[in-house]
Protein backbone atom coordinates (compact mmCIF):
# COMPACT_ATOMS: atom_id res chain seq x y z
CA UNK A 1 0.00 0.00 0.00
CA UNK A 2 2.11 2.92 -1.24
CA UNK A 3 1.24 6.29 0.23
CA UNK A 4 2.85 9.70 -0.09
CA UNK A 5 4.25 11.10 3.16
CA UNK A 6 5.00 14.80 3.64
CA UNK A 7 8.00 15.21 5.94
CA UNK A 8 8.36 18.37 8.05
CA UNK A 9 11.64 20.27 8.08
CA UNK A 10 12.87 18.95 11.47
CA UNK A 11 12.76 15.38 10.12
CA UNK A 12 14.16 15.98 6.68
CA UNK A 13 17.69 15.21 7.81
CA UNK A 14 16.49 11.58 8.07
CA UNK A 15 15.11 11.63 4.54
CA UNK A 16 18.14 13.23 2.88
CA UNK A 17 16.31 16.55 2.68
CA UNK A 18 13.37 15.10 0.82
CA UNK A 19 10.13 16.89 1.77
CA UNK A 20 7.95 14.11 0.33
CA UNK A 21 8.57 10.38 0.16
CA UNK A 22 6.72 7.23 -0.87
CA UNK A 23 6.21 4.64 1.83
CA UNK A 24 4.19 1.50 2.56
CA UNK A 25 1.68 0.77 5.30
CA UNK A 26 -1.93 -0.28 5.73
CA UNK A 27 -2.34 1.82 8.88
CA UNK A 28 -0.50 4.68 10.56
CA UNK A 29 1.10 2.17 12.94
CA UNK A 30 2.42 0.15 10.02
CA UNK A 31 3.53 3.31 8.27
CA UNK A 32 5.60 4.28 11.32
CA UNK A 33 7.39 0.93 11.23
CA UNK A 34 7.96 1.25 7.53
CA UNK A 35 9.35 4.75 7.95
CA UNK A 36 11.73 3.45 10.60
CA UNK A 37 12.97 0.70 8.30
CA UNK A 38 13.69 3.15 5.52
CA UNK A 39 14.95 6.00 7.68
CA UNK A 40 16.38 4.56 10.90
CA UNK A 41 15.90 6.81 13.91
CA UNK A 42 12.87 8.69 12.60
CA UNK A 43 10.33 6.79 14.72
CA UNK A 44 11.90 7.83 18.00
CA UNK A 45 11.35 11.43 17.02
CA UNK A 46 7.67 10.81 16.36
CA UNK A 47 6.84 8.45 19.22
CA UNK A 48 7.65 8.44 22.92
CA UNK A 49 9.19 5.54 24.86
CA UNK A 50 5.80 3.81 25.10
CA UNK A 51 5.41 3.94 21.33
CA UNK A 52 2.64 6.55 21.49
CA UNK A 53 2.71 9.53 19.15
CA UNK A 54 4.31 12.51 20.86
CA UNK A 55 1.81 15.14 21.95
CA UNK A 56 3.26 17.81 19.71
CA UNK A 57 3.07 15.76 16.49
CA UNK A 58 -0.01 15.79 14.30
CA UNK A 59 -0.76 13.27 11.56
CA UNK A 60 -3.19 14.01 8.76
CA UNK A 61 -4.53 11.58 6.16
CA UNK A 62 -5.76 13.41 3.09
CA UNK A 63 -5.90 16.60 5.19
CA UNK A 64 -7.95 15.07 8.02
CA UNK A 65 -6.44 14.91 11.52
CA UNK A 66 -6.19 11.23 12.48
CA UNK A 67 -7.68 12.08 15.88
CA UNK A 68 -10.96 12.62 14.00
CA UNK A 69 -10.43 9.24 12.28
CA UNK A 70 -9.15 6.10 14.03
CA UNK A 71 -5.94 7.50 15.47
CA UNK A 72 -2.96 5.26 14.86
CA UNK A 73 -5.28 2.54 13.57
CA UNK A 74 -6.51 4.79 10.74
CA UNK A 75 -6.34 2.69 7.59
CA UNK A 76 -4.49 3.88 4.52
CA UNK A 77 -5.31 3.30 0.87
CA UNK A 78 -3.14 3.34 -2.20
CA UNK A 79 -2.34 6.93 -3.15
CA UNK A 80 -3.32 8.50 0.18
CA UNK A 81 -1.35 11.52 1.32
CA UNK A 82 -0.11 11.46 4.89
CA UNK A 83 1.12 14.73 6.28
CA UNK A 84 3.26 14.90 9.43
CA UNK A 85 2.97 18.37 10.93
CA UNK A 86 4.42 19.84 14.11
CA UNK A 87 1.54 20.80 16.39
CA UNK A 88 3.16 23.97 17.57
CA UNK A 89 2.00 26.58 15.11
CA UNK A 90 -0.60 29.23 14.71
CA UNK A 91 -2.60 31.32 17.08
CA UNK B 1 7.71 57.25 16.02
CA UNK B 2 8.56 55.58 12.75
CA UNK B 3 12.12 54.38 12.53
CA UNK B 4 14.31 53.90 9.52
CA UNK B 5 14.85 50.36 8.35
CA UNK B 6 18.17 48.91 9.39
CA UNK B 7 19.45 45.41 9.15
CA UNK B 8 21.77 43.86 11.69
CA UNK B 9 23.54 40.61 11.21
CA UNK B 10 25.60 39.87 14.32
CA UNK B 11 24.00 39.60 17.75
CA UNK B 12 24.69 42.99 19.31
CA UNK B 13 26.30 43.17 22.71
CA UNK B 14 23.18 44.87 24.07
CA UNK B 15 21.04 41.85 23.21
CA UNK B 16 19.58 40.21 26.28
CA UNK B 17 18.12 37.12 24.64
CA UNK B 18 20.39 34.15 24.52
CA UNK B 19 18.92 31.07 22.86
CA UNK B 20 15.85 29.15 21.79
CA UNK B 21 15.02 26.39 24.27
CA UNK B 22 12.54 23.54 24.00
CA UNK B 23 9.80 23.93 26.57
CA UNK B 24 9.46 20.15 26.78
CA UNK B 25 12.95 18.63 26.80
CA UNK B 26 15.18 21.66 27.32
CA UNK B 27 17.26 21.21 24.15
CA UNK B 28 18.77 24.54 23.05
CA UNK B 29 18.95 25.98 19.55
CA UNK B 30 20.53 28.94 17.79
CA UNK B 31 18.46 32.10 17.43
CA UNK B 32 17.27 31.33 13.91
CA UNK B 33 13.86 31.05 12.25
CA UNK B 34 12.80 27.76 13.77
CA UNK B 35 10.01 26.88 16.14
CA UNK B 36 10.04 23.14 16.79
CA UNK B 37 12.41 20.94 18.75
CA UNK B 38 14.06 18.42 16.45
CA UNK B 39 14.04 15.79 19.18
CA UNK B 40 10.55 15.89 20.67
CA UNK B 41 8.63 18.37 18.48
CA UNK B 42 8.07 20.58 21.53
CA UNK B 43 7.75 24.34 21.14
CA UNK B 44 10.87 26.51 21.29
CA UNK B 45 10.89 29.53 23.56
CA UNK B 46 13.30 32.45 23.80
CA UNK B 47 15.55 32.55 26.87
CA UNK B 48 17.08 35.69 28.34
CA UNK B 49 20.01 36.71 30.50
CA UNK B 50 17.96 37.76 33.53
CA UNK B 51 20.95 38.83 35.59
CA UNK B 52 21.90 41.26 32.84
CA UNK B 53 18.29 42.47 32.72
CA UNK B 54 18.24 42.96 36.50
CA UNK B 55 21.36 45.08 36.30
CA UNK B 56 20.31 47.27 33.39
CA UNK B 57 16.53 47.66 33.51
CA UNK B 58 14.72 49.79 36.09
CA UNK B 59 11.27 51.31 36.30
CA UNK B 60 12.88 54.60 35.31
CA UNK B 61 14.61 53.24 32.21
CA UNK B 62 11.32 51.76 31.08
CA UNK B 63 9.40 54.97 31.73
CA UNK B 64 12.00 56.93 29.77
CA UNK B 65 11.36 54.73 26.73
CA UNK B 66 8.87 55.23 23.91
CA UNK B 67 5.12 55.19 24.54
CA UNK B 68 4.82 51.79 22.88
CA UNK B 69 5.73 48.15 23.47
CA UNK B 70 9.34 49.07 22.70
CA UNK B 71 9.75 50.64 26.15
CA UNK B 72 10.20 46.95 27.13
CA UNK B 73 12.69 46.23 24.34
CA UNK B 74 15.26 44.48 26.61
CA UNK B 75 12.55 41.87 27.35
CA UNK B 76 11.85 41.30 23.66
CA UNK B 77 13.85 39.07 21.29
CA UNK B 78 15.26 41.65 18.90
CA UNK B 79 18.78 43.01 18.57
CA UNK B 80 18.17 46.34 16.96
CA UNK B 81 17.78 49.67 18.72
CA UNK B 82 15.48 50.76 15.90
CA UNK B 83 12.65 48.23 15.88
CA UNK B 84 9.54 48.65 13.74
CA UNK B 85 7.62 51.06 15.95
CA UNK B 86 4.15 51.90 14.67
CA UNK B 87 2.94 53.03 18.07
CA UNK B 88 1.83 49.58 19.13
CA UNK B 89 0.96 49.04 22.78
CA UNK B 90 0.46 51.24 25.84
CA UNK B 91 -3.27 50.92 25.34
CA UNK B 92 -5.61 52.20 28.07
CA UNK B 93 -6.13 50.29 31.29
CA UNK B 94 -9.65 51.46 32.08
CA UNK B 95 -11.11 51.19 35.56
CA UNK B 96 -14.49 49.70 34.73
CA UNK B 97 -16.65 50.90 37.63
CA UNK B 98 -20.02 50.59 35.93
CA UNK B 99 -19.35 47.08 34.67
CA UNK B 100 -17.93 46.17 38.08
CA UNK B 101 -21.10 47.35 39.83
CA UNK B 102 -23.26 45.46 37.38
CA UNK B 103 -21.33 42.27 38.06
CA UNK B 104 -20.81 42.79 41.77
CA UNK B 105 -17.06 43.35 41.71
CA UNK B 106 -15.18 46.13 43.50
CA UNK B 107 -12.06 46.67 41.44
CA UNK B 108 -12.27 45.71 37.79
CA UNK B 109 -10.05 46.95 34.98
CA UNK B 110 -10.30 46.52 31.23
CA UNK B 111 -7.05 46.33 29.29
CA UNK B 112 -8.36 47.79 26.08
CA UNK B 113 -6.50 46.44 23.07
CA UNK B 114 -9.57 47.13 20.93
CA UNK B 115 -7.74 50.41 20.34
CA UNK B 116 -4.27 48.99 19.84
CA UNK B 117 -2.38 50.49 16.90
CA UNK B 118 -2.30 50.22 13.97
CA UNK B 119 -4.99 47.58 13.33
CA UNK B 120 -7.07 47.53 16.51
CA UNK B 121 -6.15 44.20 18.06
CA UNK B 122 -3.45 42.78 20.32
CA UNK B 123 -1.92 41.14 17.26
CA UNK B 124 -0.05 44.36 16.49
CA UNK B 125 2.13 43.57 19.50
CA UNK B 126 3.25 40.16 18.31
CA UNK B 127 3.59 41.24 14.69
CA UNK B 128 5.74 44.27 15.57
CA UNK B 129 8.16 41.91 17.28
CA UNK B 130 7.96 39.19 14.61
CA UNK B 131 8.59 41.53 11.68
CA UNK B 132 11.43 43.32 13.44
CA UNK B 133 13.03 39.91 13.98
CA UNK B 134 12.15 38.81 10.43
CA UNK B 135 14.11 41.76 9.12
CA UNK B 136 17.06 40.88 11.32
CA UNK B 137 17.00 37.32 10.03
CA UNK B 138 16.97 38.54 6.44
CA UNK B 139 13.43 37.69 5.31
CA UNK B 140 11.94 39.76 2.51
CA UNK B 141 8.53 38.03 2.46
CA UNK B 142 6.40 37.55 5.55
CA UNK B 143 3.28 35.48 5.98
CA UNK B 144 0.84 34.07 8.51
CA UNK B 145 -2.07 31.72 9.12
CA UNK B 146 -4.80 33.93 10.52
CA UNK B 147 -8.35 34.04 11.82
CA UNK B 148 -8.45 37.68 10.68
CA UNK B 149 -6.83 40.00 13.16
CA UNK B 150 -3.36 38.62 12.55
CA UNK B 151 -3.78 39.01 8.78
CA UNK B 152 -4.81 42.66 9.30
CA UNK B 153 -1.78 43.29 11.43
CA UNK B 154 0.79 41.40 9.37
CA UNK B 155 -0.36 43.10 6.17
CA UNK B 156 -0.35 46.57 7.72
CA UNK B 157 2.99 46.39 9.46
CA UNK B 158 4.61 44.63 6.48
CA UNK B 159 3.41 47.54 4.35
CA UNK B 160 4.98 49.99 6.78
CA UNK B 161 8.24 48.05 6.85
CA UNK B 162 8.37 47.51 3.08
CA UNK B 163 8.20 43.73 3.30
CA UNK B 164 6.35 41.54 0.80
CA UNK B 165 3.36 39.85 2.38
CA UNK B 166 1.17 36.83 1.67
CA UNK B 167 -1.47 35.88 4.23
CA UNK B 168 -3.71 32.84 4.59
CA UNK B 169 -7.21 33.04 6.09
CA UNK B 170 -10.31 30.84 6.22
CA UNK B 171 -12.55 31.90 3.32
CA UNK B 172 -15.61 32.48 5.54
CA UNK B 173 -14.19 35.30 7.69
CA UNK B 174 -16.14 38.44 8.54
CA UNK B 175 -16.14 41.00 5.70
CA UNK B 176 -14.43 43.66 7.82
CA UNK B 177 -11.48 41.41 8.49
CA UNK B 178 -11.00 40.55 4.83
CA UNK B 179 -11.31 44.16 3.69
CA UNK B 180 -9.07 45.23 6.54
CA UNK B 181 -6.35 43.01 5.13
CA UNK B 182 -6.78 43.64 1.40
CA UNK B 183 -6.44 47.40 1.82
CA UNK B 184 -2.73 47.06 2.60
CA UNK B 185 -2.08 45.26 -0.68
CA UNK B 186 -0.81 41.84 0.36
CA UNK B 187 -1.56 38.60 -1.46
CA UNK B 188 -4.52 37.08 0.39
CA UNK B 189 -5.15 33.35 0.16
CA UNK B 190 -8.74 32.62 1.27
CA UNK B 191 -8.60 28.92 2.05
CA UNK B 192 -11.77 26.85 1.78
CA UNK B 193 -11.51 25.32 5.21
CA UNK B 194 -11.37 26.16 8.90
CA UNK B 195 -8.45 27.80 10.68
CA UNK B 196 -6.83 24.50 11.61
CA UNK B 197 -6.77 23.51 7.96
CA UNK B 198 -5.30 26.90 7.05
CA UNK B 199 -2.67 26.39 9.72
CA UNK B 200 -1.72 22.93 8.48
CA UNK B 201 -1.43 24.19 4.92
CA UNK B 202 0.80 27.04 6.08
CA UNK B 203 3.08 24.59 7.92
CA UNK B 204 3.55 22.78 4.62
CA UNK B 205 4.15 26.04 2.73
CA UNK B 206 6.63 27.17 5.41
CA UNK B 207 8.58 23.97 4.79
CA UNK B 208 9.11 24.80 1.16
CA UNK B 209 8.99 28.54 0.49
CA UNK B 210 11.53 30.15 2.77
CA UNK B 211 9.13 32.82 3.95
CA UNK B 212 8.96 34.23 7.44
CA UNK B 213 5.67 32.93 8.83
CA UNK B 214 5.11 35.00 11.94
CA UNK B 215 3.20 32.26 13.75
CA UNK B 216 5.13 29.29 12.42
CA UNK B 217 8.89 29.55 11.92
CA UNK B 218 9.05 32.97 13.65
CA UNK B 219 6.65 31.90 16.39
CA UNK B 220 9.16 31.86 19.27
CA UNK B 221 9.88 35.57 18.63
CA UNK B 222 6.34 36.53 17.66
CA UNK B 223 4.70 35.07 20.74
CA UNK B 224 7.02 37.01 23.05
CA UNK B 225 5.22 40.18 21.96
CA UNK B 226 2.21 39.14 24.05
CA UNK B 227 4.29 39.50 27.21
CA UNK B 228 3.87 43.25 26.83
CA UNK B 229 0.20 42.81 27.82
CA UNK B 230 1.52 41.63 31.16
CA UNK B 231 4.19 44.32 31.50
CA UNK B 232 1.82 47.17 30.67
CA UNK B 233 -0.81 46.09 33.15
CA UNK B 234 1.83 45.85 35.88
CA UNK B 235 3.19 49.29 35.04
CA UNK B 236 -0.25 50.87 34.67
CA UNK B 237 -1.35 49.49 38.03
CA UNK B 238 1.55 51.39 39.59
CA UNK B 239 4.16 48.66 39.33
CA UNK B 240 2.12 45.96 40.94
CA UNK B 241 0.38 42.85 39.77
CA UNK B 242 -3.39 42.28 39.81
CA UNK B 243 -5.00 39.48 41.82
CA UNK B 244 -6.81 37.87 38.93
CA UNK B 245 -6.76 38.13 35.14
CA UNK B 246 -9.32 36.93 32.62
CA UNK B 247 -8.23 36.52 28.99
CA UNK B 248 -9.52 34.83 25.84
CA UNK B 249 -8.02 31.50 24.79
CA UNK B 250 -7.47 30.61 21.16
CA UNK B 251 -4.12 28.85 20.78
CA UNK B 252 -3.36 29.54 24.45
CA UNK B 253 -0.22 31.50 23.60
CA UNK B 254 -1.43 34.92 24.77
CA UNK B 255 -2.43 33.45 28.13
CA UNK B 256 0.91 31.78 28.76
CA UNK B 257 2.87 34.84 27.66
CA UNK B 258 0.99 37.18 30.01
CA UNK B 259 1.99 34.71 32.72
CA UNK B 260 5.61 34.76 31.53
CA UNK B 261 5.55 38.57 31.51
CA UNK B 262 4.44 38.75 35.14
CA UNK B 263 7.02 36.15 36.17
CA UNK B 264 9.82 38.05 34.42
CA UNK B 265 8.93 41.32 36.13
CA UNK B 266 9.04 39.51 39.48
CA UNK B 267 12.33 37.84 38.57
CA UNK B 268 14.14 41.10 37.75
CA UNK B 269 12.65 42.95 40.71
CA UNK B 270 10.35 45.38 38.90
CA UNK B 271 7.30 44.23 40.89
CA UNK B 272 6.78 42.40 44.16
CA UNK B 273 6.06 38.72 44.00
CA UNK B 274 2.37 37.90 44.02
CA UNK B 275 0.20 34.92 43.16
CA UNK B 276 -1.95 36.05 40.25
CA UNK B 277 -4.92 33.85 39.32
CA UNK B 278 -5.31 33.16 35.59
CA UNK B 279 -8.74 32.44 34.13
CA UNK B 280 -9.40 31.75 30.45
CA UNK B 281 -12.39 32.23 28.17
CA UNK B 282 -13.51 30.09 25.24
CA UNK B 283 -16.58 29.93 23.04
CA UNK B 284 -18.65 26.80 23.62
CA UNK B 285 -18.57 26.05 19.89
CA UNK B 286 -14.79 25.78 20.07
CA UNK B 287 -13.71 24.96 23.59
CA UNK B 288 -11.09 22.21 23.51
CA UNK B 289 -9.05 23.87 26.27
CA UNK B 290 -12.06 24.44 28.54
CA UNK B 291 -13.05 20.79 28.04
CA UNK B 292 -9.58 19.55 28.98
CA UNK B 293 -9.62 21.78 32.07
CA UNK B 294 -13.09 20.63 33.11
CA UNK B 295 -12.27 16.97 32.65
CA UNK B 296 -8.96 17.18 34.49
CA UNK B 297 -6.98 16.10 31.44
CA UNK B 298 -3.38 17.10 30.69
CA UNK B 299 -3.90 16.79 26.94
CA UNK B 300 -6.19 18.71 24.62
CA UNK B 301 -8.41 16.82 22.20
CA UNK B 302 -9.01 18.80 19.00
CA UNK B 303 -12.52 19.86 17.97
CA UNK B 304 -14.15 21.23 14.82
CA UNK B 305 -15.12 24.84 15.48
CA UNK B 306 -18.68 26.09 15.16
CA UNK B 307 -19.07 29.52 16.76
CA UNK B 308 -19.51 33.19 15.88
CA UNK B 309 -16.28 33.87 17.77
CA UNK B 310 -14.16 33.20 14.71
CA UNK B 311 -11.08 35.03 15.91
CA UNK B 312 -10.61 32.48 18.69
CA UNK B 313 -11.95 29.46 16.80
CA UNK B 314 -8.87 27.28 16.93
CA UNK B 315 -9.88 23.65 17.28
CA UNK B 316 -6.34 22.35 17.64
CA UNK B 317 -4.64 24.85 19.97
CA UNK B 318 -0.84 24.70 20.01
CA UNK B 319 -0.41 25.99 23.56
CA UNK B 320 -3.59 24.52 25.00
CA UNK B 321 -1.80 22.25 27.44
CA UNK B 322 0.21 25.15 28.83
CA UNK B 323 -2.94 27.22 29.31
CA UNK B 324 -4.57 24.37 31.25
CA UNK B 325 -1.46 24.03 33.37
CA UNK B 326 -1.32 27.76 34.21
CA UNK B 327 -5.03 27.97 35.09
CA UNK B 328 -4.64 24.98 37.42
CA UNK B 329 -1.47 26.05 39.17
CA UNK B 330 -2.71 29.61 39.73
CA UNK B 331 -6.06 28.47 41.09
CA UNK B 332 -7.86 29.98 38.12
CA UNK B 333 -10.55 28.57 35.84
CA UNK B 334 -11.29 28.03 32.17
CA UNK B 335 -14.91 28.49 31.17
CA UNK B 336 -16.89 28.58 27.96
CA UNK B 337 -20.02 30.47 26.91
CA UNK B 338 -22.46 30.05 24.03
CA UNK B 339 -22.98 32.41 21.11
CA UNK B 340 -25.99 34.14 22.68
CA UNK B 341 -23.96 34.85 25.81
CA UNK B 342 -21.12 36.17 23.64
CA UNK B 343 -23.44 38.72 22.02
CA UNK B 344 -24.75 39.72 25.44
CA UNK B 345 -21.14 40.11 26.56
CA UNK B 346 -20.36 42.46 23.67
CA UNK B 347 -23.46 44.54 24.50
CA UNK B 348 -22.75 44.58 28.22
CA UNK B 349 -19.24 45.96 27.76
CA UNK B 350 -20.47 48.54 25.25
CA UNK B 351 -23.38 49.72 27.39
CA UNK B 352 -21.46 49.93 30.65
CA UNK B 353 -18.03 51.06 29.55
CA UNK B 354 -18.33 52.49 26.04
CA UNK B 355 -16.01 49.88 24.60
CA UNK B 356 -17.08 48.07 21.43
CA UNK B 357 -15.29 44.76 21.26
CA UNK B 358 -15.44 41.88 18.83
CA UNK B 359 -16.67 38.37 19.53
CA UNK B 360 -13.51 37.32 21.39
CA UNK B 361 -14.07 40.22 23.80
CA UNK B 362 -17.74 39.29 24.14
CA UNK B 363 -16.60 35.78 25.05
CA UNK B 364 -14.23 37.14 27.68
CA UNK B 365 -16.83 39.43 29.26
CA UNK B 366 -19.43 36.66 29.27
CA UNK B 367 -16.98 34.31 30.96
CA UNK B 368 -16.06 37.03 33.47
CA UNK B 369 -19.77 37.33 34.32
CA UNK B 370 -20.16 33.57 34.57
CA UNK B 371 -17.16 33.24 36.88
CA UNK B 372 -18.41 36.02 39.16
CA UNK B 373 -21.87 34.47 39.32
CA UNK B 374 -20.33 31.12 40.20
CA UNK B 375 -18.32 32.71 43.02
CA UNK B 376 -15.06 31.97 41.23
CA UNK B 377 -13.89 35.59 41.32
CA UNK B 378 -13.79 37.23 44.74
CA UNK B 379 -15.41 40.71 44.64
CA UNK B 380 -12.41 42.04 46.57
CA UNK B 381 -9.91 40.87 43.97
CA UNK B 382 -8.29 43.40 41.66
CA UNK B 383 -9.32 41.82 38.38
CA UNK B 384 -8.03 42.69 34.92
CA UNK B 385 -9.94 41.57 31.85
CA UNK B 386 -8.14 41.58 28.53
CA UNK B 387 -10.13 42.88 25.56
CA UNK B 388 -8.07 41.97 22.53
CA UNK B 389 -10.04 43.08 19.47
CA UNK B 390 -12.40 45.70 18.03
CA UNK B 391 -16.12 45.26 17.38
CA UNK B 392 -16.15 47.31 14.19
CA UNK B 393 -14.46 44.36 12.51
CA UNK B 394 -17.18 41.81 13.34
CA UNK B 395 -20.37 43.83 12.88
CA UNK B 396 -22.22 40.82 11.45
CA UNK B 397 -22.12 39.19 14.87
CA UNK B 398 -24.36 41.77 16.53
CA UNK B 399 -26.46 42.85 13.57
CA UNK B 400 -30.11 42.25 14.46
CA UNK B 401 -29.48 42.21 18.21
CA UNK B 402 -28.98 45.88 18.94
CA UNK B 403 -32.14 47.55 17.65
CA UNK B 404 -32.47 50.13 14.90
CA UNK B 405 -32.43 53.93 14.83
CA UNK B 406 -35.76 55.71 15.31
CA UNK B 407 -36.57 57.07 11.88
CA UNK B 408 -38.43 60.38 12.06
CA UNK B 409 -39.49 63.21 9.80
CA UNK B 410 -37.44 66.43 9.95
CA UNK B 411 -40.10 68.06 12.14
CA UNK B 412 -40.05 68.95 15.81
CA UNK B 413 -43.37 67.28 16.57
CA UNK B 414 -42.21 64.06 14.93
CA UNK B 415 -39.16 64.11 17.18
CA UNK B 416 -41.25 64.90 20.29
CA UNK B 417 -43.65 62.05 19.57
CA UNK B 418 -40.78 59.66 18.95
CA UNK B 419 -39.03 60.69 22.15
CA UNK B 420 -42.18 60.29 24.20
CA UNK B 421 -42.91 56.89 22.80
CA UNK B 422 -39.28 55.80 23.20
CA UNK B 423 -39.64 56.43 26.90
CA UNK B 424 -42.68 54.25 27.16
CA UNK B 425 -41.94 51.50 24.69
CA UNK B 426 -39.18 48.99 24.90
CA UNK B 427 -36.47 49.79 22.42
CA UNK B 428 -36.94 46.54 20.55
CA UNK B 429 -40.56 47.38 19.85
CA UNK B 430 -39.41 50.55 18.18
CA UNK B 431 -37.29 48.81 15.64
CA UNK B 432 -39.80 48.73 12.86
CA UNK B 433 -41.78 51.84 13.77
CA UNK B 434 -41.79 54.79 11.42
CA UNK B 435 -42.96 57.69 13.49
Amino acid sequence: MAVKVLIPTPLQKFTKDQAAIECDGGTITELLDSLEQNFPGIKARLCDDQGELRRFVNFYVNSEDIRFLDGKQTSLSEGDEVSIVPAVAGG
Amino acid sequence: MTQAIQTQTALSSAATFTALKCKECGEEYELKATHVCEFCFGPLEVTYDYSKLSQTVTRETIQAGPNSIWRYRPFLPVETDTPIDVGTGMTPLVQANRLARRLGLKKLFIKNDAVNMPTLSFKDRVVSVALTRARELGFSTVSCASTGNLANSTAAIAAHAGLDCCVFIPADLEAGKILGTLIYGPTVMAVQGNYDQVNRLCCEVANSHGWGFVNINLRPYYSEGSKTLGYEVAEQLGWQLPDHIVAPLASGSLFSKIYKGFQEFIKVGLVEEKAVRFSGAQAEGCSPIAQAFREGRDFVTPVKPNTIAKSIAIGNPADGVYAVDIARKTNGNIESVNDAEIIEGIKLLAETEGIFTETAGGTTIAVLKKLVEAGKIDPEETTVTYITGNGLKTQEAVQGYIGEPLTIEPKLDSFERALERSHTLGRLEWQQVLV
